[in-house]
């Protein structure tokens, strides 16, 4: 009768444990030894039958005898087999002795495959493994919405800006910057603190700084202007021609890296134009 | 029926209810009682068409009393934001707070603030990166001065943090990745500090940004702390502050900016200008991103064992919109 129920399910009617795919069928039954769909490993076409299945890290040998076939609830027998990977191997002979060769060789097969995939999850277990943490679509957006109101509110570029200045003011960056404006504001706090004697010789440095902020103030967002400044301050009007081109190769030189500004570079050389001495303050506050 | 009007439950095609003159709803009417849906829709842009009325006209009429006063007028009203809103924090750290200073002179920081130890960091990734970690990662280590990075390879960090306190490392970072971005950060800082997890959003690779600069040089860079009020947040601003080395080297002009408004923390990293002396000129180079702060643990980074300082926990603290924690 094996025969016949392999008739109908195996090749004409419907199974419900058969799968089928383009190259192969498969069988979807729990007691099937290789989980294909063939007339040797089919659970249902064969009255004599043995699998090995494994609970909970366990493996069990199920067997099938056609003493049983019509006792549904006794019909699969079965044998704890040994944790002992050769022991096991014996019981499997032991018990499935004058069985057919296919379903011991079977059997055992499916037997070595279990034991190493649980020797594999054993040695995964002790490994670091990845945590999935499902995300909240709500929260997801709710941050991300947060998070572009905080980058508004935030203002960065003013908020560094405002700070880097206050760092200018604290004199964090000692001598480095030599601005004529903060040295007047600096000598003017020392004119209210000090004597007279010291203030007329301030006094004088005003009329410097008075002269040389008409300069300054004229080309005000030149970036070139800082530069510029040092040696204002320092050198007589005769000599700003000359030191200014000398000064500007050797500026860009010296600061290597420098990102200058495009309109900035494109401001330098209207200076250069510029003539001497009495009419200089003239044609700067015009290219200005 | 409660309408208390005459053309309710116009037709559909209507565009809108028309301008009421002025119309009289009975005190104790309330538009979401209207049961029709299109009445009560209808009833509904009524109502907030007169309540913009009345605020235009109460506006107009305060702009009149205004000008009309002139010069004795009444200043104007500040507007309420969010950081003026803010719940006050009862941890805010006060600048002259004794008991704070003397605390930060003996946490695990005080070596550095002290000069003692130089920085030395390590940037790492979680297991095979994408190439955008990756790239990350190296603009990172271009960024803070004194970092290396090495590849994970599947070793286990309980194992690394041994092995870098053995190399005199100060600090560890991790970018954590998923789907090829990266989205999470573990700062740690070694002989024993804190460890602090942050989720990391809107990465910006250098060639992501817009108009910047060249590449950033090997000069130390200035850092800038802006924000951290609380001292929760006083923590996380010295961690930061220990990444880079205590002297900034000015000729560099570079500064590395982390910014805290509203709990997130925003990384930037400029090279300034001064034009002048009022006006100073930024321009971003290097990567940029953002960082929300998960959790702080004690010690260095152990998830099971680990004595957790703070957690983010949603339940608690998401409720108030206005309430922060850094």
């Amino acid at each position: 009768s094996s025969q016949v129920v392999w008739d109908t399910l195996g090749n004409r009617q419907f199974c419900s444990y058969k799968i089928t795919t383009k190259t192969q069928n498969f069988c979807r039954n729990e007691y099937n030894i290789t989980g294909l769909c063939n007339r040797s490993s089919c659970p249902l076409a064969n009255s004599q039958y043995a699998t090995v299945r494994e609970e909970k890290g366990r493996c069990y040998l199920y067997m099938k005898t056609i003493e049983r076939a019509p006792f549904p609830r006794r019909l699969w027998e079965r044998v704890l087999l040994s944790k002992n990977y050769e022991k096991a191997l014996e019981e499997i002979d032991e018990n499935l002795i004058y069985w057919p060769r296919f379903i011991r060789h079977k059997c055992k097969q499916r037997f070595t495959k279990i034991t190493q995939y649980l020797i594999r999850i054993r040695k995964l277990t002790l490994k670091r493994q990845r945590k999935l943490v499902p995300l909240r679509r709500k929260i997801e957006r709710r941050e991300k919405r947060r998070e572009e109101k905080a980058l508004i509110a935030a203002q960065l570029d003013n908020a560094i800006e405002k700070e880097l200045l206050e760092r200018l003011k604290q004199d964090t960056y000692g001598d480095i910057y030599n601005f004529p404006i903060h040295a007047f504001d600096k000598a003017l706090q020392q004119q209210e603190a000090e004597s007279e004697s010291e203030s007329d010789a301030e006094q004088e440095e005003d009329d410097e700084d008075v002269d040389n902020r008409e300069f300054v103030e004229a080309d005000d967002s030149d970036l070139s202007d800082f530069e510029d400044m040092d040696k204002l301050e320092t050198s007589s009007e005769e000599e700003q021609e000359e030191e200014e081109e000398v000064e500007k190769k050797s500026v860009s030189k010296s600061k290597g890296k420098t990102p200058l500004k495009g309109p900035a570079r494109r401001k330098r050389p209207y200076i250069e134009i510029e003539y001497e001495e009495e009419t200089e303050p003239a044609t700067k506050t015009k290219a200005a | 029926a409660g309408d208390g009007s005459g053309p309710g439950g116009s037709a559909a095609g209507d565009g809108g209810p028309p301008a009421p003159e002025r119309v009289l709803f009975p005190p104790t009417f309330s538009v979401s009682e209207i049961k029709n849906k299109q009445r009560r829709h209808f009833m509904f842009l009524r109502w907030k068409q007169q309540q913009r009325k009345e605020k235009l006209a109460a506006r107009r009429k305060r702009r009149k009393e205004r000008e009309a006063l002139g010069d004795k007028a009444p200043p104007k009203a500040i507007p309420k934001t969010i950081e003026n809103q803010r719940v006050y924090d009862e941890t805010t750290v006060d600048p002259n707070d004794e008991e704070v200073a003397f605390d930060e002179a003996t946490d695990e920081f005080a070596p550095y603030f002290n000069r003692q130890t130089v920085p030395k960091i390590l940037i790492t990734t979680s297991d095979r990166p994408r190439g955008r970690t990756v790239r990350f990662c190296e603009q990172l280590a271009t960024v803070i001065p004194n970092s290396h990075v090495y590849y994970r390879r599947g070793l286990a960090l309980k194992r690394i943090i041994p092995q870098c306190i053995a190399r005199d490392f100060t600090d560890l970072i991790v970018i954590n990745e998923d789907r090829k971005i990266p989205n999470g950060l573990v700062l740690s800082h070694l002989p024993d500090g804190p460890t602090a997890h942050f989720r990391m959003s809107s990465v910006r690779l250098r060639k992501e940004i817009k108009r910047k600069g060249k590449e950033p040089t090997e000069h130390v860079p200035e850092v800038i702390l802006n924000n951290f009020t609380t001292r929760l947040g006083h923590s996380i601003g010295r961690m930061f502050a220990s990444l880079f080395p205590h002297d900034p080297q000015f000729i560099g002009r570079q500064v590395a900016t982390f910014h805290n408004q509203r709990d997130y923390i925003f990384f930037r990293f400029h090279r300034y200008i001064f034009k002048s002396e009022k006006k100073v000129g930024i321009q971003e180079l290097g990567p940029r991103f953002t960082l929300k702060l998960r959790s702080l643990q004690k010690g260095t980074f152990d998830s099971k064992f680990g004595e957790y300082e703070w957690i983010h926990k949603r339940r608690e603290m998401d409720t108030s919109r206005r309430k922060f924690h850094l």
